[in-house]
């Protein structure tokens, strides 16, 4: 199990990493998500031993790593653009880690292989790095990365620069890879689809901070700032539209616009705001929202919406396609489920 | 600033360095006057007041061409024959006079002014070159060690394979530096061709140190002079003890240094000037060459090139006469001796003491 | 041969760690120190020789400090034309050239090669041998041609501090026709210099062909100021320390005769007259023998100035097309690239007389014009510009250049926009070699220059072929404007620095 307890780090003035505490289980593979500049990258770099924090400690299975230099921490790690050797061919790269374990050659060869054969490469052994794809050359980082067996390993932005068809089939591959050698994982990215669907439990990071832990599911049910809820693309977010509290049924956005939530708001938020989550809505007569439909998009057997509820609100909702699709510019009602709203914290200040 | 704006600010003010420091002025000279050249080696030397004399009295311009050192000089004379650099050619010393002479480079003229000078200095029988000045190349030694040591001074160059003057010399190597070939020229007078050898594995096996060239030999070896080396006793030349009392931080009164002046332990350099062959200016030619073995002119050499004049009517400057010691019977080699086995002499040697 | 081998590893365990401090390290002085760097490669051999056995040799300030601290008998250190002479002297002059030509290719080198090397179990020594070393092969190959032909040409200070034995071919062609006048000896002696230079040469271009990769970095070198442990504190002040003592400290000492009185001693040896003096400084500006060459200091200064800047600027415009036209890997420039390594492989004096040979005659008769000193310079310089800009300049990741023409950049555009930013200390580097080596060349500018116009070393030898204290100070004097001068230039050459590759 790796335990990250504390960590923090600042560059000259600015402030990398504040007091980031999370653990990883066995097998577990966890994601950090968040925007570039967060401080993903210099969190791996840290739990790999090649950035040394200015507070807190790292420790694997309870000892502590604080003195174990990179390469005897036996941690994997691979970089954005992959940081392929450039002089060395594609067994080069892959047989690199293990020479260092000084196995001998047969032993290599044998692991090389069947590393190469795991991630559809075994044909390309000999290429020259450079002359590889970028798809290609993704698969030989990982290749290398995982060759030497990691306690943990490291993936940062693995499938960043690839185009997306290759990205969902590459990360298809990298989940069946990763479940089948049952691995630790830390994985960073930016992009929410790829988190989700990679990961046991995701991080979510934001200017040095940890904002929140937890499963893909909860998170999204569940987010705990606007910050978070903005990153996943839930962006119904009602910030002074609010016109009057109704104690038993929520509260009024505009005279026809009832949006039914719990009150009061939690006692330990500072500048609660409410979210309402664009699901499980429905087109209905006896809505309590109403408004100006202001674009809709198919998406089979559901519709997105998009409704100008008023001048200064403008919420996205999915709903089942109905029989008879309504037109833009016509007004219309949506009955909300009472627990399609919930409190959070606004943390954008 | 962006890259563009800086690299033209640097650039202009690289112009105008460059037009400030433009020193193409041989092409400024007023076009009445004409222009005679003299091709010298490196050490050429003379001061204003000598030369502008010269200048004003036959309404001429003298352009000095340096050609690097005495035999750097002679061969690119040799080498432009047919299309001539100057007019006329100062630096021929006696062990580059037959090569000179041979390629058949120079024109023949007897100045007037040059009626008696000794006979030693007229090695040619036709009267191509004159000589102009010359110096002897000699043992120097550093006086406070020999003082502090109470060793005597050599008084041969067989003493110097004695013992008590073991790892005393520094010398230079006769393939580079012209000094180190006088120097090997003395004692092949010497001891002759068969023995000289000999001599030098004596030497050799005294703990002689070999540099590449003078300065480094006298600077950076040599205990007497203000690099304060290792070694007393250095071949240099006999007017080096009068440049040490010229060029003291403070005013002295002794030479810090000596020379050895022993028979056939120096090696006479003569200097000499002649008209290049194919010159257009014949009778400036002959007018520069009067007037380099006039008294003016000789009476300058001393203090300019630290020679001694060849003409016996020039006065000697007092530092010279209180500190030089010039040679009573130097060592002699012939002019044609010198040519014929110069490469022999010198890979011999090499081979003895290189290796 | 071990000779070169050994001295090669020495140089290398001290210019590759200064390379890296200097490449990666921002710290206080890091520019003066750079500048500091290449003053070895102006400074005349005799005065550096003269420097070097002030501070080291039997009568130097060391030894002497020595016996007295130690109440010794002899001097403990005996170096004088001991192997150990010719590798300090290589140091000396060698770790300015691995300095700058692997230093400037190593920021372009992307710093996650190391980590991902220690992130796959390699200690920082293996990631050192198994990548970083392989990865700036192209540059120390390249610094290590130029270090070695240069010694096997040319190299006045390995002969002086060496002493004759260490002579090489370059002096052998030049007694050939300086003494014995046998041009076709020399000539032929030439021709095989020429065709070892040209064999080194390809073998070299072989070796790059296989070495170099672009180097994946689309990035521009940046360097990050690092919270330094105090392990990495103390390495760095080893470095330090280390470059100071093989590179300042000769030269302080020079600095220091030039303000020290020399008399040497007349009676006892002790009673050597000391104290502190100007008198050498102020005596450059005195014409006490009246010569009609005489210069004051600062016109020698401005001559050599507009020598170096006009050697700059025209081995740039040269170097520049050149290099360019090398990095597109034909036939033609596979060919071409030997050739136009040639002027090392001949020695200024034969590159010298070369000239004068030809510029003596018609048509191109400009014997007189002081415009073929610097013409000499820019031949030696221009395989020094070459072998700066061809390393960086060869790993610029060709995609970059079809993504700038596919945004629709010009030519023109691309260079100025992809190009110049990523070679742009490159370039720095390449002017700063042309204009020291315009500033020191002696050997064929003694050749070229007319007796009015004096270069700095040239009336530093002048000083030097005359005995006395006064000349001897003259010269140390004369050297210390020297090193000043051309430390402050290369500290403003360096100080340009195209925006785009600026360092926080």
């Amino acid at each position: 199990m790796l335990e990250i307890i504390d960590i923090s780090k600042s560059y000259e003035s600015m402030e990398a990493l504040n007091q980031i505490s999370f653990s990883v289980a066995k097998g577990e593979i966890i994601s950090i998500l968040g925007p570039s500049g967060c401080g993903k990258s210099t969190l791996l770099s840290i739990v790999a031993g090649l950035t040394i924090p200015d507070t807190g400690m790292i420790r694997w299975n309870g000892i502590s790593l604080t003195s174990v230099p990179p390469h005897l921490r036996n941690f994997g790690l691979m970089f954005q653009d992959n940081a392929l050797f450039p002089h060395r061919n594609v067994y080069g790269n892959v047989a690199f880690g293990l020479k260092q374990l000084r196995l001998d050659p047969a032993a290599i060869d044998k692991q090389v292989s069947a590393i190469l054969n795991m991630v559809g490469m075994k044909d390309l052994a000999n290429r020259d790095v450079l002359s590889l794809s970028g798809g290609e050359q993704q698969r030989v980082a990982l290749a290398r990365t995982i060759a030497p067996k990691p306690r943990l390993l490291m993936l940062d932005e693995p499938l960043g620069s690839l185009d997306r068809n290759l990205r969902e089939q590459l990360l298809h591959e990298l989940r069946q890879i990763l479940t089948k050698l049952e691995q630790t994982v830390i994985y960073v990215t930016h992009d929410q689809d790829e988190a989700f669907a990679i990961a046991d439990r995701v991080a979510i990071m934001n200017a040095g901070q940890l904002i929140q832990i937890g499963r893909p599911r909860d998170i999204y049910e569940h987010p705990v700032s606007t910050f978070v809820a903005r990153f996943l693309g839930l962006t119904n977010i009602l910030e002074k539209s609010i016109v009057s509290v109704d104690k038993s049924n929520g509260v009024r956005i505009s005279e026809k616009s009832l949006i039914p939530v719990s009150q009061p708001p939690p006692k330990h938020m500072k500048n609660p705001r409410i979210l309402v989550r664009p699901r499980g809505a429905q087109l209905s007569e006896h809505g309590t929202l109403s408004g100006i439909l202001a674009g809709i998009s198919f998406r089979g057997a559901l519709v997105d919406l998009k409704i100008i509820v008023s001048n200064e609100l403008q919420l996205k909702f999915e709903v089942p396609t109905p029989s008879l699709i309504p037109k833009v510019g016509t007004k219309i009602k949506l009955e909300l489920p009472s627990d399609a709203s919930i409190w959070i914290e606004d943390d954008s200040l | 600033m962006n890259i563009a704006s800086k690299t033209i600010i640097i650039l202009a003010s690289f112009t105008s360095i460059l037009s400030l420091t433009s020193c193409d002025n041989a092409t400024s000279e007023p076009q009445d006057s004409l222009t005679l050249t003299i091709m010298t080696h490196d050490s050429f030397a003379v001061s204003e007041e000598v030369i502008s004399s010269f200048q004003e009295q036959h309404n001429v311009k003298v352009n000095i061409l340096n050609s690097g050192d005495a035999s750097t000089t002679v061969n690119l004379a040799i080498l432009n024959k047919s299309e001539p650099l100057a007019d006329v050619i100062y630096g021929i010393d006696n062990t580059l006079l037959t090569r000179a002479l041979d390629n058949d480079i120079l024109e023949k003229y007897e100045s007037p002014n040059a009626y008696d000078l000794e006979k030693e200095f007229l090695l040619d029988t036709q009267q191509r070159v004159t000589p102009i000045n010359y110096g002897d190349v000699c043992l120097n030694y550093d006086k406070s060690y020999f003082n502090a040591n109470d060793i005597e001074i050599p008084d041969s160059l067989q003493s110097l394979t004695n013992p008590d003057y073991a790892n005393l010399l520094v010398v230079q190597n006769p393939a580079a530096s012209s000094p180190g070939l006088a120097f090997l020229l003395a004692t092949i007078g010497h001891f002759g061709q068969e023995q000289y050898l000999d001599y030098w594995l004596d030497l050799k096996n005294n703990g002689v140190k070999i540099v590449e060239n003078w300065e480094t030999a006298y600077y950076t070896e040599f205990s007497g002079s203000s690099g304060k080396g290792n070694y007393p006793l250095v071949v240099s030349y006999a007017s080096s003890p009068p440049a040490e009392v010229i060029f003291a931080t403070e005013p002295i009164e002794e030479a810090p240094t000596g020379s050895i002046v022993a028979d056939e332990t120096c090696f006479r350099q003569i200097e000499f000037v002649g008209i290049l062959n194919g010159t257009s200016n014949r009778m400036l030619s002959e007018a520069w060459i009067d007037f380099m073995i006039s008294k003016p002119f000789q009476e300058d050499i001393p203090m300019q090139m630290f020679m001694f004049p060849v003409n016996t009517e020039a006065e000697l400057p007092l530092e010279f006469i209180e500190h030089a010691q010039l040679a009573n019977n130097p060592s002699i080699v012939s002019p044609e001796d010198i040519d014929t086995h110069r490469e022999n002499w010198i890979k011999s040697w090499s081979a003895l003491m290189l290796n | 041969m071990w000779q070169a081998t050994l001295s090669t590893i020495l140089t290398l365990a001290i210019g590759l760690p200064g390379a890296y401090l200097l490449a990666h390290y921002n710290f206080w002085g890091k520019s003066i120190l750079r500048a500091i760097t290449a003053i070895p490669f102006v400074l005349p051999t005799v005065v550096v020789a003269a420097s070097f056995t002030s501070t080291l040799g039997p009568n130097g300030w060391i030894n002497r400090t020595l016996i007295t601290w130690l109440d010794l008998e002899t001097a403990p250190i005996i170096l004088n034309h001991t192997l150990w002479a010719i590798l300090i002297a290589h140091v000396f002059y060698n770790t300015t050239i691995i300095l700058r030509l692997v230093g400037d290719y190593w920021t372009l080198m992307d710093p996650k090669m190391i980590k991902a090397a220690r992130c796959l179990g390699a200690t920082q020594f293996r990631a050192f041998l198994g990548i970083t070393l392989p990865l700036l092969t192209p540059a120390i190959v390249s610094a290590a041609l130029l270090v070695f032909i240069f010694n096997f040409t040319s190299f006045g200070v390995i002969l002086i501090l060496g002493g004759p034995i260490f002579s090489t071919l370059e002096v052998a062609i030049y007694r050939q026709t300086i003494n014995f006048f046998d041009l076709e000896m020399a000539a032929l002696l030439s021709v095989i210099q020429l065709i070892c230079t040209l064999g080194l040469t390809i073998l070299y271009a072989r070796l790059s062909r296989k070495t170099h990769r672009p180097l994946q970095t689309n990035r521009l070198p940046s360097i990050r100021r690092q919270q330094l442990n105090w392990k990495k504190r103390i390495s760095i002040v080893i470095v330090i320390t280390i470059l100071i003592i093989v590179l300042v400290v000769p030269l302080i000492t020079l600095a220091f005769s030039s303000v020290y009185k020399f008399e040497p001693d007349r009676g006892e040896r002790e009673n050597i007259s000391t104290g502190f003096t100007l008198n050498y400084y102020h005596e450059l500006f005195v014409n006490r023998r009246n010569s009609i060459f005489f210069v004051t200091p600062i016109e020698t200064i401005l001559f050599s100035f507009r020598n170096a800047v006009i050697t700059t600027l025209s081995a740039l415009a040269i170097g520049l097309p050149a290099t360019w036209m090398l990095t597109r890997k034909t036939r033609l420039t596979q060919l071409l690239e030997p050739i136009l390594m040639l002027p090392l492989g001949t020695s200024a004096v034969t590159l010298g007389l070369g000239l004068l040979l030809v510029f003596s005659r018609t048509p191109f008769n400009m014997r007189t014009s002081s415009l073929l000193v610097p013409l000499a310079h820019t031949l030696v310089a221009f395989p020094f510009v070459i072998r700066s800009l061809l390393p960086s300049w060869t790993i610029i990741n060709p995609q970059l250049r079809k993504a700038a023409a596919m945004l629709g950049a010009n030519p023109i555009q691309i260079w100025r926009e992809i190009d110049l930013p990523i070679i742009g200390r490159a370039i720095l580097v390449a002017g700063a070699f042309a204009f020291t080596i315009s500033i020191g060349e002696f050997g064929a500018t003694i050749l070229l220059s007319r007796p009015e116009f004096t270069t700095v070393p040239m009336a530093i030898y002048r000083y030097l072929s005359l005995p006395g204290a006064l000349n001897y100070g003259q010269a140390m004097a004369l050297s210390t404007i020297l090193m000043i001068f051309c430390g402050t230039s290369i500290f403003c050459i360096e100080a340009i620095r195209p925006n785009a590759i600026s360092e926080f």
